[in-house]
């Protein structure tokens, strides 16, 4: 056995934790530090944990093999500038993937803008203000939303959502903010509002029922605490919940925004599929995800299929970049409630 | 308790044991094919029937798409494979054995548009269908439009809202095919291919992506495969061909596009019939074709042969009711000859 006792012994450790984790204290620590037997089963189960662990990372780096080997020649062709170039034409067979990276992006952004308050306001609500008779059948509803397949989403977007838009959301926008380069052209209902919309109802339940369990975590008595200090209700909510869950929610809008980056069929529906760059939100884009998912099938030569692999490539980067960003954010924010203690 | 699990554990066991004896039992012949989802409604009616005229032959297709069967045909991972738009030379030159495109039957793309207030069939010609599709063209009381359809009451300043396919397809292959055609300025700007960047207006996904752009923006245009643009009674417009004609897009009129069509060279079905010069024909049509290799040795490649005998005979009656158009007599004979030289010889 390579295993050497200081690893075995936490190995002991970590398993008398979970095995009384409900009754742990200082005492059962101290005992299992000392050196105890391993049984052949302790051991079979740790390297079985260990195995499937790694296999994870494993997976991870022969996928970024694979899709590195599989696009290489794109970037042979292109260099780095792939990912700097809009221009993206099957039949001149110039391909660059920046047009698609700033949808993905934007597309993201506004699902975030447009899914983060309501879902915290629906954590908060459910679990803060409403009465149980209202509070589980609505969460159970909310929770749903998640279960409804993207492309149904997608069909409803195409067929309900974006009309709406095109006949009362968009003409009051550039009615009223027209000045603002955001909501300037004809509005056409699909386009990268309608994705961001679509994409927003798709992650909010994630969102929300994440956010719920944060606040569920918090102890009651925070919240005494803060109301017997006076608190308004609003002050309490501010004070004892949203202050002490910003980790947590912040978890939760990864996980969402995690979801909305890689979306695909809905996205592909709704936002009009063109490889443009334009500050209006009414304008036709394209993301990452759906340009695979519309050109991939039937990429004819092998110069178009190893661009589309590096566009997958550059949405693993992207997707990596920002769920890193938002690790280094919950980092900062759990010193800073250390620093304020 | 311990005995009740036994009893479920049996249950599962014989389940199995059940499932796997009917797998093994049945000694039909299995030939794999995979590619065109165009024509897939109409293949697995084909396979269906067939399966009941030749027993002990079993066909399996996969609807993937023509560049994944291309590539999986090539790769040797199926039997035969299914293309709307024909390998280039390019292609085949990459294969070892030498790949057949046999036609098995025709489609054809149509023009349907959401024009408030028309009703009726719409005439257009090659110029105004350039002018649409590449932004010229933007309102539909364009005199250009208007002199064509005298009866038509056009809607004032009304944009044109141009929706596409936003998806790699042989129906956007067949009409950029056919927008090259009728303009050498076209194929110099835009192109033509399952996939092209274009001029202007919005890409759906699929058929019904387009479709839904089409019902949803006042003013919209697109194009559709047809047998789709039949079956959810969408409106299309009449085009005009080579020899001056308005002709709507239907089984009749695709298979007059196919009548004057001859192999290019022996055996070479890669033909492109767009803007076809016969009359009555519609100028929007394609071949959709199987490829299968030259060389088939052993049983497998005596059934496929069986088989496509079987399907550009007997099969093409089954066409029409499904909105295919069924091949002209005149190529009939002469695939028939090609299908006959394939070796199947041990």
């Amino acid at each position: 056995m390579p295993q050497n006792g200081k690893t075995r012994n936490m190995v002991t450790e970590i398993m008398e934790k979970f095995l009384f984790s409900k009754e742990v204290s200082s005492e059962m620590t101290i005992v299992s530090n000392k050196r105890r037997d391993v049984h052949l089963g302790d051991k079979i189960f740790y390297y079985l944990l260990k195995a499937s662990a790694w296999s994870v990372v494993l997976l991870l780096v022969g996928m970024i093999g694979l899709i590195l080997k599989m696009s290489w020649p794109a970037f042979a062709e292109f260099g780095i500038g792939f990912f700097f170039n809009p221009e993206w034409n099957p039949w001149t067979e110039e391909f660059g993937a920046l047009s698609f990276i700033y949808g993905t992006v934007v597309s993201s952004l506004l699902a975030l803008i447009f899914a983060v308050p309501v879902s915290v306001g629906v954590a908060l609500f459910l679990n803060e203000l409403a009465p149980t008779w209202l509070s589980k059948p609505l969460g159970f509803l909310i929770e749903m939303l998640a279960a409804i397949p993207s492309i149904v989403y997608g069909l409803w977007g195409l067929f309900v959502l974006a009309p709406f838009l095109r006949e009362f959301v968009q003409p009051f926008l550039s009615d009223y903010f027209g000045f603002l380069p955001l909501f300037q052209g004809a509005p056409l209902g699909v386009g990268m509002l309608c994705a961001g919309v679509i994409l927003a109802i798709m992650i909010t339940p994630t969102i929300a029922a994440i956010t719920r369990e944060v606040f569920k975590a918090i102890p009651s008595s925070h919240r005494e605490a803060a109301l017997g200090l006076g608190a308004t209700r609003w002050e309490m909510l501010k004070l004892a919940i949203l202050k002490t869950g910003t980790s947590g929610i912040i978890g939760a809008v990864i996980l969402g925004l995690g979801r909305a980056l890689g979306e695909t069929m809905a996205v592909t529906m709704v936002i009009g599929n063109k490889a443009v760059i334009k500050a209006s939100l009414f304008e036709s884009g394209q993301t990452m995800a759906s340009i695979l998912a519309n050109q991939y099938a039937e990429a004819d030569t092998d110069l178009q299929l190893a661009a589309l692999t590096a566009v997958g490539l550059a949405l693993f980067i992207v997707s990596l970049a920002i769920n890193s960003l938002a690790r280094v954010i919950v980092w900062r924010v759990e010193k800073g409630f250390k620093g304020a203690k | 308790m311990v005995r009740k699990s036994m009893d479920i554990l049996k249950i599962f066991v014989l389940v199995i044991v059940a499932v796997f004896s009917q797998v093994g039992l049945s000694k039909d012949l299995l030939i794999n094919g995979a590619g065109a989802s165009f024509p897939y409604p109409l293949y697995s009616k084909w396979f269906s029937e067939y399966a009941g005229v030749k027993k002990g032959v079993k066909i399996n297709y996969q609807s993937i798409g023509s560049g994944g069967g291309i590539r999986q045909f090539m790769r040797g991972t199926t039997d035969f494979g299914a293309t709307d738009a024909p390998m280039k030379d390019k292609q085949l030159a990459k294969s070892k054995k030498t790949i057949f495109h046999i036609p098995t039957t025709l489609g054809a793309v149509a023009i349907s548009y959401n024009i408030p207030g028309v009703k009726q069939s719409l005439k257009l010609t090659p110029e105004v269908i350039i002018g649409l599709f590449s932004g010229e063209i933007t309102q539909w009381d364009d005199k250009k439009i208007t002199q064509l359809n005298p009866g038509v009451k056009m809607p004032a300043h009304q944009n044109v809202i141009v929706a596409h396919r936003s998806d790699g397809s042989g129906t956007t292959s067949v009409f950029t095919e056919y927008l090259a055609a009728i303009s050498s300025d076209w194929l110099k700007k835009y192109g033509k291919g399952k996939a092209i960047k274009w001029p202007t207006g919005l890409g759906g996904k699929g058929n019904e992506g387009v479709t839904g752009l089409i019902r949803n923006n006042p003013g919209a245009i697109g194009y559709v495969e047809m047998t789709y643009a039949i079956s959810n009674k969408l409106q299309m417009a009449q085009i005009k061909n080579r020899s001056g004609e308005y002709v709507l897009p239907g089984t009749g009129s695709v298979s007059l596009a196919a009548s004057e069509a001859k192999a290019q060279a022996p055996h070479d079905y890669r033909l492109s019939i767009v803007d076809s010069k016969a009359k009555g024909a519609y100028p929007i049509s394609a071949f959709t074709y199987l490829l299968v290799h030259k060389q088939m040795p052993g049983q497998k490649g005596k059934e496929i042969v069986e088989f496509l005998k079987w399907a550009v005979g007997p099969g093409q009656k089954l066409a029409s009711p499904l909105h295919y158009s069924p091949l002209p007599k005149s190529l009939i004979e002469s695939i028939k000859k090609t299908i006959a030289s394939i070796e199947t010889k041990e």
